[in-house]
């Protein structure tokens, strides 16, 4: 009797559960399917899954897609330096747990200029970046960047997979979908190009990525002290667009690493404490029918 | 404050003391020996996991709204520094936001148990009431709520929401200027709903405790609904209903936890990574999941007004509930028409929910194509139709004639002799 009323129990939270889930990544994967007879490229990903890490390598040099491609017209305006630096984070080195002693971090920060007051004259200055820093606006404001984008706002990047139904597969397909068959049914105005990953096929910016358009070094990844040559592969679209995405991906949610940490510790807890509950609940009813 | 005779004898100087005096300690051992039916099921677990539900929600609600800036130009990138650079923001801020979903997800299995068993006929209608205004707030909490992170969809959900009030005959246009402190949803709105998201939780909490006062003085009901007879029908509630409910908690938690650290935006839009934009509208603004069959209520019928009216009565309805139920007979165990109506209801809310989620023109069952090629079939508007008018005909005339027509099983005489069929058994707790 007690048993079936807790595989009753199990069952109904299972269901739920799953429930829940399935209801949820419909949700998430009914829109942005694309248009005409483009195929969604779906990739296995190094995050997903409940013990999924970012790809430090992919990430870094996400990095240096970013920096060098995207950067020109999107901002990462949630973004500071040291970020890249934590723990989680695509520059992440055990050597430097404090991410603004980290020279890569320094190097990095230093590579972009701020804008500031100059403390003794007042004036509006430029100088370079340090890595307590955010990283800088693009433009100086909305109407600049659409001035400079035929019309268009180039979207901020720091929450852009978070912020897309499909997460890191939509952003990977639109980068990798221009040169997808333009169906007769999409006008394209001067200024829109045919993408078949956004709404209706069109979108302001133009393909950014082309075979070759940066030039990949070895990295070197610090893993808790052991050291790693990781040889630079081919910047080949799909190479760079992965690797973008999944700087991206954690940009949108630097803490994952740490969350799914804590969560196995605290799910095991909850396991464990469950199921001495169920003992306890066993043994106090052990002589009372109901 | 309980309704059974206090067994409580204060030992110490002190406790006899505070005993003559404010006999607090009388009230939470009265309450840990509340005589309790003793057939309750997992279903009546649901009330101590919401009452941790509101203290989660508490606890992480005042921590977080000491990071959060309420103002139109701050309030989105405050609530992503919490997740980013406030410590243990990123575990926080998920707590709360899927502590919203949880919580109603076990609300609604609460008041689902309520109308399966009766929980709502006499004695218990106020408690019932009370319940239903409590699940109010809690609706109009979880609206305010999902409003201060100022992405696309807190806004363009606000601004739809207070628009409802715009459609109220004569007085509408300054109602909805007087809620939003404007002619649009902007930075005033945005204040109120944080000053508002912050207090109703306590006025939650009071409810609460008339909730829990109504409840012990009626008793609990029960499974097969007949009311304690014997000091056998009933258990302790200590120990018996603490480690029960201990172990139901658990279990939900281990989904709750699930959820905050392994699918933290499952249950959001991902719309509401975008900062608010109020001239940009998302292609399709939808509410929360736990709106979503009051929303395709609401979206039933052509005319605003009167959908607006439909979605009111939807949840004034459950108000007048135990006067509408004319059955004397409690637990739909026993009535087994009434049963198979209430399957029905439940499957109709979640068709609600489903119709909620999709565009109205969308086809929901294809039967065919026609000439264009274009699938033709019942639309969810049609769907949201049929199962509108089953939600609104099972409280208002399946219900109420139901209980003068139908025959109802034969009842046991009391608990004891549904549980042990006669003989005796002690009641007391292993050691």
């Amino acid at each position: 009797m007690a048993f079936s009323k807790t595989l009753t129990l199990l069952l109904v939270g299972g269901v739920s559960l799953a429930g829940l889930t399935l209801g949820a990544t419909t949700m998430a994967s009914a829109a942005g399917g694309g248009t005409g007879d483009y195929e969604m490229v779906h990739k296995h990903w190094h995050f997903k899954g409940i013990t999924g890490t970012y790809d430090r390598a992919a990430a870094q040099r996400g990095y240096q897609v970013y920096r060098e491609v995207c950067s020109s017209c999107h901002a990462l305006e949630q973004l500071a330096f040291r970020h890249l630096g934590d723990n989680g984070a695509p520059f992440e080195n055990a050597d430097y747990p404090n991410p603004n002693e980290n020279p890569y971090i320094k190097a990095f920060a230093a590579d972009w200029s701020v804008e500031d007051v100059d403390g003794d004259t007042g004036d509006v200055i430029e100088r370079p970046a340090i890595t307590a820093d955010k990283f800088p606006p693009i433009f100086p404001n909305p109407a600049a960047a659409r001035a400079s984008n035929s019309g268009a706002l180039p979207p901020d990047l720091s929450t852009i997979v978070a912020a897309r139904n499909g997460g890191a597969d939509y952003l990977y397909n639109l980068l990798i979908a221009y040169d997808a068959k333009k169906p007769d049914d999409v006008e394209l105005t001067p200024g829109l190009y045919y993408n078949p990953v956004m709404d209706g096929g069109k979108i302001a910016m133009a393909n950014p990525l082309s075979d070759g358009l940066v030039e990949y070094a070895p990295i070197e990844v610090n893993d808790h002290g052991e050291v790693k040559t990781i040889p630079a592969p081919e910047a080949t679209v799909e190479q760079m667009a992965a690797d973008v995405t999944e700087f991206l991906a954690w940009s949108s949610d630097p803490k994952m690493e740490q969350r799914k940490q804590a969560g196995f510790a605290t799910m095991l807890y909850l396991l464990i404490l469950s199921v001495l509950m169920w003992f306890s609940y066993q043994r106090v009813w052990k002589n009372v029918k109901h | 404050m309980s309704g059974h005779p206090s067994t409580y004898e204060p030992k110490y100087a002190a406790t006899k003391w505070m005993d003559q005096r404010l006999p607090i300690i009388r009230m939470g051992a009265d309450f840990m020996t509340f005589p309790s039916p003793r057939n309750l099921n997992y279903w009546w677990t649901f009330g101590g996991i919401l009452a941790l539900c509101l203290v989660s929600q508490i606890i992480t609600g005042i921590i977080l709204a000491m990071h959060y800036v309420p103002h139109v130009d701050y309030a989105f990138d405050s609530v992503q520094r919490i997740k980013r650079d406030v410590p243990y923001g990123w575990l926080l801020q998920p707590m709360h936001a899927v502590g919203a979903s949880m919580f109603f997800l076990a609300v609604y299995v609460h008041m689902l148990r309520g109308l399966y068993y009766g929980s709502y006929k006499a004695p218990r209608e106020l408690l019932w009431i009370i319940g239903c205004l409590i699940y109010l707030i809690m609706m109009a909490t979880g609206f305010l709520g999902y409003t201060l992170p100022w992405g696309q969809m807190s806004f363009w959900g606000a601004t739809v929401i207070t628009g409802f009030f715009g459609a109220v005959p004569v007085v509408g246009e300054s109602l909805q200027q007087w809620l939003l402190g404007g002619y649009a949803v902007d930075n005033a709105t945005l204040n109120r709903f944080f000053a508002l998201h912050y207090l109703l939780p306590f006025v939650i909490a009071a409810l609460v405790g008339l909730h829990v006062w109504a409840l012990h003085h009626a008793g609990q009901n029960n499974p097969i609904g007949i009311t304690p007879k014997t000091k056998e029908d009933t258990l302790s509630f200590h120990p018996f209903y603490t480690v029960k409910d201990g172990f139901a908690l658990c279990v939900f938690f281990l989904i709750f936890a699930f959820f905050i650290f392994y699918q933290p935006d499952a249950l959001g839009h991902a719309d509401n990574y975008i900062r608010a934009d109020a001239l940009k509208t998302p292609p399709h603004i939808v509410p929360e999941w736990y709106f979503l069959p009051f929303y395709a209520i609401l979206r039933a019928v052509p005319d605003k007004l009167a959908g607006i009216l439909l979605m009111v009565g939807a949840i004034a309805v459950l108000f007048v509930l135990p006067w509408l139920d004319t059955s004397k007979v409690r637990s739909m165990r026993f009535r087994p028409v009434a049963r198979g109506f209430f399957i029905v209801f439940l499957i109709m809310c979640f068709i609600l929910g489903w119709c909620g989620a999709e565009s109205p023109d969308n086809i929901a069952f294809a039967f065919g194509t026609n000439d264009a090629g274009e699938k033709v079939g019942l639309s969810f508007y049609r769907l949201s139709q049929i199962s509108t008018f089953y939600y609104f005909a099972f409280f208002l005339i399946i219900l109420p004639l139901l209980g003068l027509m139908e025959k109802p099983k034969e009842r046991p005489e009391s608990i004891t002799k549904a549980v042990l069929g006669g003989s005796h058994g002690a009641a007391a707790p292993a050691e």
